[in-house]
């Protein structure tokens, strides 16, 4: 281009100084391509989010019914279980005695469970600490110090409302979002 | 690897100083790619199906690894699991009628690309081994597209499967065990899918290396020309960038354009709706036929009717449509012209354009059903194609008086603008 546009310097359109219609031409050209690549890319990027048939298992219900006082039950909810526990008078009082100072992740029972359902006691069943599944919710697993839960993998101990009082897990077990359809019947997710 | 006039490579930056001296990929790709490779400066649109091949297969490769992240191969889950990629995965259907559509256009251009090279005389020396690195690329082509299209496991696909292992069994004595042994079984099934998908996901990999070695041999000679001329002088050439990779960009967008109005308009109209019909070994299609950049040479081994010679029908059908291709090896050798582009040879550029004709006539032919008039008129079909390269190419050149060629590229560019030569002896930058 050089030497063509020296030895033509009286061409319409190629002022020496000043924007040339060839640098609008560039940008412009850049521009469109670049976004247009950007676009054409995102499918590629975005196909690797969950699916339509993934999504639609996002949410699970779980009847209540057949749990008796003290018994817990682990339910599958987004590929991860979920213990839903029915606590006993001895341990709801138990989690209410305990005062907020002594905790690592201050939260009351009332804080973790649904108004007028304070007896029903759901959370995510993996350990905050490294993503194990903590014993105590089958019948006859251990419980731990404090009667709740305890992760076998570090050592993490759980009160009877799956907060954290012992070992190196940072927060309590997780309370997944969740309503009560009927007073039997909840939806998780 | 180029011309001595070759624009070099001079980093101006410190730290590209720094790299050059350690790792000269910058280098590389300005003389790969560059201002550094001189091209000959009249070569025309014809020239942009080379780059188009490139991003045909790099459009490929990556609908292909993300289509592959979803995919599951078996005989219970591929058709299954291909329906995910389009009902459920985000942009799944895009990314499936990307691939589909993308290996019609990928064949597109690969044949303007041969028959550029048939025009222009690209396979004649000092190109021969440019020209057979191509054949060998269109083979591995082949071979993964058809082992592409067994993988959505519908009908077409166990059906095609069934057709061309049984290519195999033609041959005598071992056929039988060599075709048990490619699929696995006494059928297309299980082993025979997965063995595809790994070979389907290995093939692309292993072009990807041949057009490496294709573009490196290609760059010792360079480009041939519309003169078939060969390069004299700085006056002859351009460099790549900025004049050609201007001139593919714009070939690209054309390209582009083209793609998505298929893949989003009509992305089922290149191939064939019993696809969509989940295998099903105890019922054969009504209308079995491939993929249509196949149906030329399937129409060749669909012609031969009649046991001749002791050698069954069966056998001169698979024998004649691998012999179609692997003639092309030779094609250096058949052509004795010195002359290069056909535009310059009379007689040549007659038969040139009848052998197109004749296999677009065998590509309709294929594409049909095997019945008359289609396996007569595919029969004669495949006869001139034999009859072009082995009788008519090598006695043409024998007999024809070529036009007089241009002295060089540069005075037949400036005759067409009416300059004479002197004033662009000054080197084009």
């Amino acid at each position: 281009m050089g030497s063509t546009t020296e030895a033509q310097p009286a061409m319409a359109g190629h002022s020496e100084e000043g924007v040339r219609r060839r640098d609008f031409i560039h940008v412009a050209t850049a521009s469109f391509a670049g976004v247009g690549t950007v676009a054409a890319l995102w499918p590629f990027v975005s196909q690797m989010n969950p699916s339509a048939d993934v999504l639609a298992l996002a949410s699970i219900e779980v009847d209540l019914s057949p749990i008796e006082d003290g018994q817990g039950v682990k339910a599958l909810w987004q590929a991860k279980p979920v213990f839903v526990r029915r606590l006993t008078a001895k341990e709801q009082q138990e989690a209410d005695a305990v005062p907020l100072s002594d905790l690592r992740d201050p939260e009351t029972l009332e804080q973790r469970t649904k108004p007028g359902h304070k007896e029903w006691l759901i959370n995510v069943g993996i350990c905050t600490h490294l993503g194990c599944i903590p014993l105590g919710i089958t019948e006859g697993e251990p419980r731990g110090d404090y009667g709740g839960y305890f992760c076998p993998c570090h050592g993490s101990h759980y009160d009877t409302a799956a907060r954290i009082r012992k070992g190196p897990a940072p927060t309590n077990l997780v309370v997944p979002p969740y309503e009560f359809k009927t007073p039997t019947m909840i939806e998780i997710g | 690897m180029s011309f001595p006039w070759a624009r070099q490579y001079e980093p101006k930056h410190p730290l590209m100083r720094y790299l050059d001296e350690r790792l000269p990929l910058p280098r590389f790709v300005y003389n790969a790619v560059g201002p550094g490779y001189p091209v000959p400066r009249n070569i025309n649109y014809w020239y942009n199906f080379g780059v188009l091949a490139g991003l045909a297969l790099v459009i490929q490769l990556l609908t292909g690894i993300v289509a592959a992240m979803h995919y599951s191969a078996g005989a219970a889950v591929s058709f299954n699991s291909v329906e995910h990629l389009m009902r459920d995965v985000n942009w799944g259907w895009l990314i499936r009628y990307m691939h589909a559509n993308g290996a019609s256009f990928f064949f597109i251009v690969v044949y303007l690309h041969i028959f550029r090279g048939l025009y222009y005389g690209s396979y004649k020396q000092p190109r021969e081994m440019v020209w057979m690195l191509g054949v060998v690329i269109f083979l591995l082509m082949m071979a993964t597209a058809f082992m592409g299209y067994v993988l959505p496991w519908g009908q077409m696909s166990f059906w095609g499967a069934q057709v061309i292992t049984s290519l195999f069994s033609a041959i005598p004595v071992v056929g039988e065990s060599i075709r048990t042994w490619l699929v696995g079984g006494f059928a297309p099934s299980q082993a025979t899918i997965t063995r595809f998908f790994s070979l389907h996901y290995l093939l692309p990999f292993a072009i990807v290396g041949v057009v490496i070695l294709k573009i490196w041999a290609l760059h010792i000679p360079g480009s041939t020309n519309p003169t078939g001329v060969e390069v004299q002088g700085p006056q002859d050439t351009l460099p790549f960038h900025p004049y050609f990779t201007a001139k593919d960009f714009f070939g690209v967008c054309v390209y582009l354009l083209i793609f998505a109005a298929f893949v989003f308009f009509m992305p089922n109209s290149l191939g064939h709706p019993d696809n969509y019909i989940p295998a099903n070994q105890l019922a054969t299609p009504a209308h079995i036929v491939p993929e249509w950049y196949f149906w030329p040479f399937y129409a060749i081994l669909r012609s031969f009717t009649v046991d001749f010679l002791w050698i069954p029908a069966k056998l001169w059908g698979v024998v004649a449509m691998f012999a179609s291709i692997l003639l092309l090896f030779f094609l250096p050798w058949l052509d004795k012209s010195h002359v290069k582009s056909t535009s310059y040879r009379p007689a040549y550029r007659i038969w040139f354009w009848i052998l197109v004709i004749d296999v677009l006539i065998l590509g309709l032919c294929g594409g049909k059903p095997a019945e008359e008039p289609w396996v007569r008129i595919s029969q004669f079909a495949s006869a001139y194609y034999f009859a072009h390269f082995l009788m008519i190419l090598p006695l043409v050149s024998f007999f024809e008086k070529p036009l007089p060629l241009p002295d060089s590229i540069a005075s037949s560019v400036l005759e067409k603008t009416g300059q004479s030569v002197a004033p662009a002896a000054t080197p084009a930058e």
